[in-house]
């Protein structure tokens, strides 16, 4: 599909969603302003683990403006506990702790009062008696017997532990003349939105109806609000048109919504909780993956990679939800973008006395590709091969897409050499590394840093069926209803909220490049969760490729109805009526022709005047399936995970300053294909983003914690976001091969550069360490401890 | 207590606990939600408003500390309903944001910066947004917006035949 196919798709065209934001007047759930709103305050455990004796409301019941106090007994016996991904019945997960506590911060009650700072102020009156408990920080300590058990009645820390193997291993690493091994691991880092979490329900008696509004981006989260409280869904009304500040996966917000949908209904007035940051870090849903992985590579002197063994162990903290799911998505790009053959894995979830883990962009592929791409380098080192050069050898090639890998998906398109070679026009990689070495020769610890790495869009989480045998879901889709209203305008819906990502933008640009009428004629609205159509809602990459997919079918049945009605008032058959820019011509006879607004009155007022049989009026919907999607795994474990697959290659150069070991990005340089660009400045901020995100998790970001059990990065000077001082300029080279499996040809692009920064960040500062004979697979790398190390090897070497 | 705040231009007599920062006095009192809490301990940004003119975090500063002041927000610079400013403009422009939960303050810093600096260089602007964290964009289409701000309102105040 070439570019001078298209009127507005793939054109620098404004996001619509800016011009409310540069105002100030998105409406996030913050601004929501019920009358006789209370507030709410949490009441959190002080250890890492703990027995709750007792709960003393009385002091805190008689401070100013308070209305109630919420405990884990009361809220427990009146709801169920939250919906777990895994098959895991007795690791019950509740907003409040029930009778143990099980890690630093989590919530024990809940204060209700007239204002935020009269329930924080009473919060702090409530006597909880504790009695700590053992507790397990370290996931390989969670495995070993002798630990203390997270959950008693689930009789051991493992949540999960499951074997894939795919070829033949055994024999491609007895065939092999060089195996390697590595360990890598993953630091536990995350999201974190600038605006923390928030949630107002409001509960109506006569109409027996929770209104909820709240900051998300969660799957089917009306069925789990539901389900909790014990509520038909139909009872439950999630408001859509909340602006979400931020998510990145994230945003899940299920525990903070039964909480507050239970004190809504109970105390008979609207309830809100916005998280300050302090409970946010600690008990929201802030924390992201942490992930040790041990990697065994079987490769030939050629330094073609043959077979791999993985295994890949998470902390998913004290309860799960859907976090260790993220042990499932990477099974659908296992191999990265390189032809490894044959495949063993195995994926372990262990529960810990650490806050429990949330999803996060990427969902667990950016550490995969982290493992995956600090094993090229090693086998490229180890046979004194450029890393470069060895990717290039292992590459799937162009013209073998569709191309299926081990784990049973099948990648769609991608030409990942040219995407190289176009970087490398840019960038000259023998230039580079000539720089490189002069500032060695200079005596600078200088590295080169490549990645490359896929990003798996469109978000059929074939991953659920895989990982827990119960769950039979394949079904994975996104709607769209275009109406044309009986005046000739265009209201088009969307059903799911949005956290920065332009869908409101998307539908009018596809629509509009259907209609071939300016997009901004397409009004785009939200309904709320009852009147809308199925969302699967904006995680896994999906959107461009799911709801453009939705409202590019709404509109072609749309087209396709007006061109019919056209036809048969003008008395034509259908293939010789030619729709263009919204009026409809008879091919033999251009000058006999009906205009939009002739087609309007005919639809909606002129019923003598519709062929036989039509319904009137102009409203069209679409329910798009995900494409190349609808299968279950196969008995051994092999499936279709996501559709689309889009690449990046970052080429990095970077140099540590030997006395403090801060990394400073001299170059940064990205090749990125994700298909066709609905909106290149939406997928340019996006890769950005993803960019800044990478390096963040690759130096600074972690949730730390202390022997204690104490979670000791609990506020922005402890957790630290990249500021634009940290962000290079990055120049981003695009290309574009398009998936033959999409409406436009587009792929995902809302994990971009997040995917593949952390690998190139890790990789270039290990070739800077080189030199020195040391090495650092411990995310984030960061600057404490790689100033430590520097200084070590300089007093090994007598400097 | 009972104090008087000068905000947009306008003045207004609030009662309050006296510990009610500036930013929920905004929020809460005049309802000027542009103003957004992030991590209300002063490193995000994303609460900040002008106050004679000088970007600061309205997280960190007590309402009563604001009286005498004139306070800016993003409000106050919007010239119109559904007018854009050309700093507003400029970022619609480049699609310097995403979410937009950040963004006001950054227009706020956006707008102290250019006041003191038309001609700044891409490390003026680094600087100067530094104390704003975004974690949507990775900062290069807001620094670029900045930039074509400085050029655009440079080029408004020359005389036609001047302009480029």
């Amino acid at each position: 599909m070439s570019e001078s196919h298209f009127r507005y798709v793939a054109s620098n065209r404004r996001v619509r969603e800016d011009r409310r934001f540069v105002a100030g007047k998105g409406q996030y759930v913050a601004d929501i302003d019920l009358p006789e709103t209370r507030h709410v305050a949490l009441v959190t455990c002080p250890h890492a683990a703990a027995r709750i004796k007792s709960i003393d409301k009385r002091a805190a019941l008689k401070m100013p403006g308070v209305h109630y106090i919420l405990d884990g007994a009361e809220l427990a016996a009146a709801t169920v506990p939250l919906m777990t991904g895994l098959d895991t019945p007795n690791v019950p997960r509740r907003p409040l702790a029930l009778e143990i506590a099980r890690y630093s911060g989590e919530w024990v009650a809940a204060v209700v009062a007239d204002t935020r700072a009269l329930a924080e102020d009473a919060a702090e009156e409530v006597n909880v008696d504790y009695e700590p408990l053992p507790f397990v920080l370290d996931a390989e300590q969670a495995l070993e017997k002798a630990s203390p058990l997270v959950h008693e009645a689930h009789g051991s820390n493992v949540l999960l532990d499951k074997t894939f193997v795919w070829g033949e291993v055994d024999k491609d690493f007895a065939e092999a003349p060089h195996k390697l091994k590595l360990r890598v691991k993953w630091g536990r880092s995350a999201t974190v939105p600038i605006e923390t979490f928030g949630v107002v329900a409001s509960w109506d008696p006569w109409r027996d109806m929770l209104d909820v509004w709240a900051s998300i981006q969660m799957p089917r989260f009306p069925d789990q609000v539901g389900a909790a409280l014990k509520l038909p869904v139909s009872s439950v009304r999630l408001h859509h048109d909340v602006d979400v500040g931020g998510s990145y996966g994230v945003k899940r917000g299920i525990k903070h919504t039964v909480l507050c949908g239970y004190l809504a209904r109970r105390l008979g007035f609207p309830v809100r909780l916005i998280e300050d940051r302090l409970e946010n870090m600690r008990g929201g849903d802030a924390h992201g993956p942490e992930r040790l992985f041990d990697v065994e590579v079987a490769y030939d002197d050629n330094g073609i990679v043959r077979s791999m063994k993985m295994r890949a162990l998470e902390n998913v903290g004290a309860y799960a939800g859907r976090s260790p799911f993220q042990l499932g998505k990477p099974i659908g790009s296992i191999v990265g973008p390189y032809k490894i053959k044959s495949v063993q894995y195995r994926a372990v979830a262990v529960v810990t006395n650490k806050t429990t883990q949330e999803a996060v962009r990427g969902f667990g592929q950016g550490p995969t590709n982290v493992a995956l791409e600090r094993m090229m380098d090693e086998v490229a080192h180890a046979l004194g091969l450029d890393p470069l050069e060895v990717r290039r050898r292992n590459l799937i090639r162009a013209e073998e897409f569709p191309y299926t890998i081990p784990s049973g998906t099948a990648y769609d398109s991608g030409d990942y050499e040219t995407v190289i070679a176009k970087v490398l026009a840019d960038t000259p990689y023998e230039a580079l590394k000539k720089q490189r070495d002069a500032l060695r020769a200079q005596g600078q610890l200088a590295g080169i840093g490549i990645a490359a790495c896929l990003e798996p869009s469109g978000g059929n989480a074939s991953f659920e069926a895989l990982l827990n045998p119960k769950i039979t879901t394949s079904t994975f889709m996104d709607s769209c209803r275009i109406n044309v209203d009986g005046a000739g305008t265009i209201t088009a819906t969307m059903h799911t909220t949005s956290s920065g990502q332009g869908h409101e933008t998307l539908v009018g640009t596809v629509i509009g490049e259907v209609l071939q009428v300016d997009p901004e004629l397409v009004r785009v609205m939200r309904p709320d969760s009852l009147t809308s159509l199925p969302s699967g809602t904006p995680v896994g990459s999906r959107m461009a490729i799911m709801l453009g997919g939705a409202a590019f079918h709404a509109a072609q049945k749309l087209k396709t109805k007006l061109t019919t009605i056209a036809a048969h008032d003008l008395g034509i058959p259908f293939d010789r009526a030619v729709y263009e820019q919204g009026y409809v011509y008879d091919r033999n006879a251009p000058q006999n022709r009906r205009t939009w607004a002739d087609l309007v009155t005919i639809a909606h007022r002129n019923m003598h005047r519709m062929p036989p049989g039509f319904e009137p009026g102009l409203a069209e919907t679409h329910i798009y399936p995900v494409p190349n999607g609808g299968k279950l795994p196969t008995a051994d474990g092999r499936v279709q995970m996501y559709p689309c697959f889009s690449f990046e290659f970052h080429l990095v150069l970077l140099v540590i300053d030997p006395d403090l070991g801060l990394p400073r990005i001299l170059r940064y340089r990205l090749g990125h294909d994700c298909g066709t660009q609905i909106n290149p400045k939406i997928v340019r901020g996006m890769t950005m983003g993803g960019i800044a995100h990478g390096i963040g998790a690759a130096l600074f970001e972690e949730f730390a914690y202390n022997d204690e059990g104490q979670l000791i990065a609990q506020s922005f000077m402890d957790y630290l976001l990249p500021s634009a001082h940290e962000v290079p300029a990055v120049k981003i080279i695009d290309h574009e091969t398009p998936s033959p499996l999409t409406v436009l040809g587009q792929k995902g692009s809302g994990e971009s550069g997040y995917l593949g920064a952390p690998a190139a960040m890790a990789n270039a500062i290990n070739d800077a360490l080189r030199p020195l004979g040391i090495s650092l697979n411990t995310l984030p790398l960061k600057v404490s401890k790689l100033g430590d190390m520097i200084a070590d090897a300089h007093a090994k070497a007598g400097k | 207590m009972r104090i008087k705040l000068s905000v947009n231009g306008g003045e207004h007599a609030l009662d309050m606990e006296p510990r009610t920062t500036l930013l929920d006095a905004l929020r809460d009192h005049l309802k000027l939600t542009g103003a957004h809490a992030g991590c209300e301990h002063g490193v995000c940004g994303a609460c900040t408003v002008l106050l004679d003119g000088v970007a600061v975090r309205s997280c960190l500063i007590f309402a009563p500390q604001a009286e005498g002041s004139a306070i800016t927000t993003i409000e106050g610079v919007t010239p119109g309903p559904g007018e854009l400013s050309p700093i507003q403009d400029v970022f619609c422009e480049t699609h310097g944001m995403q979410c937009g939960y950040c963004t006001p303050a950054m227009i706020l810093t956006a707008h102290a910066l250019l006041a003191g600096n038309p001609e700044p260089t891409r490390d003026d602007i680094v600087e100067a947004i530094s104390g704003n964290i975004c974690r949507c964009t990775g900062y290069a289409q807001i620094v670029e917006a900045i930039a074509l701000a400085a050029e655009r309102m440079r080029g408004a105040n020359r005389p036609m035949e001047l302009r480029k």
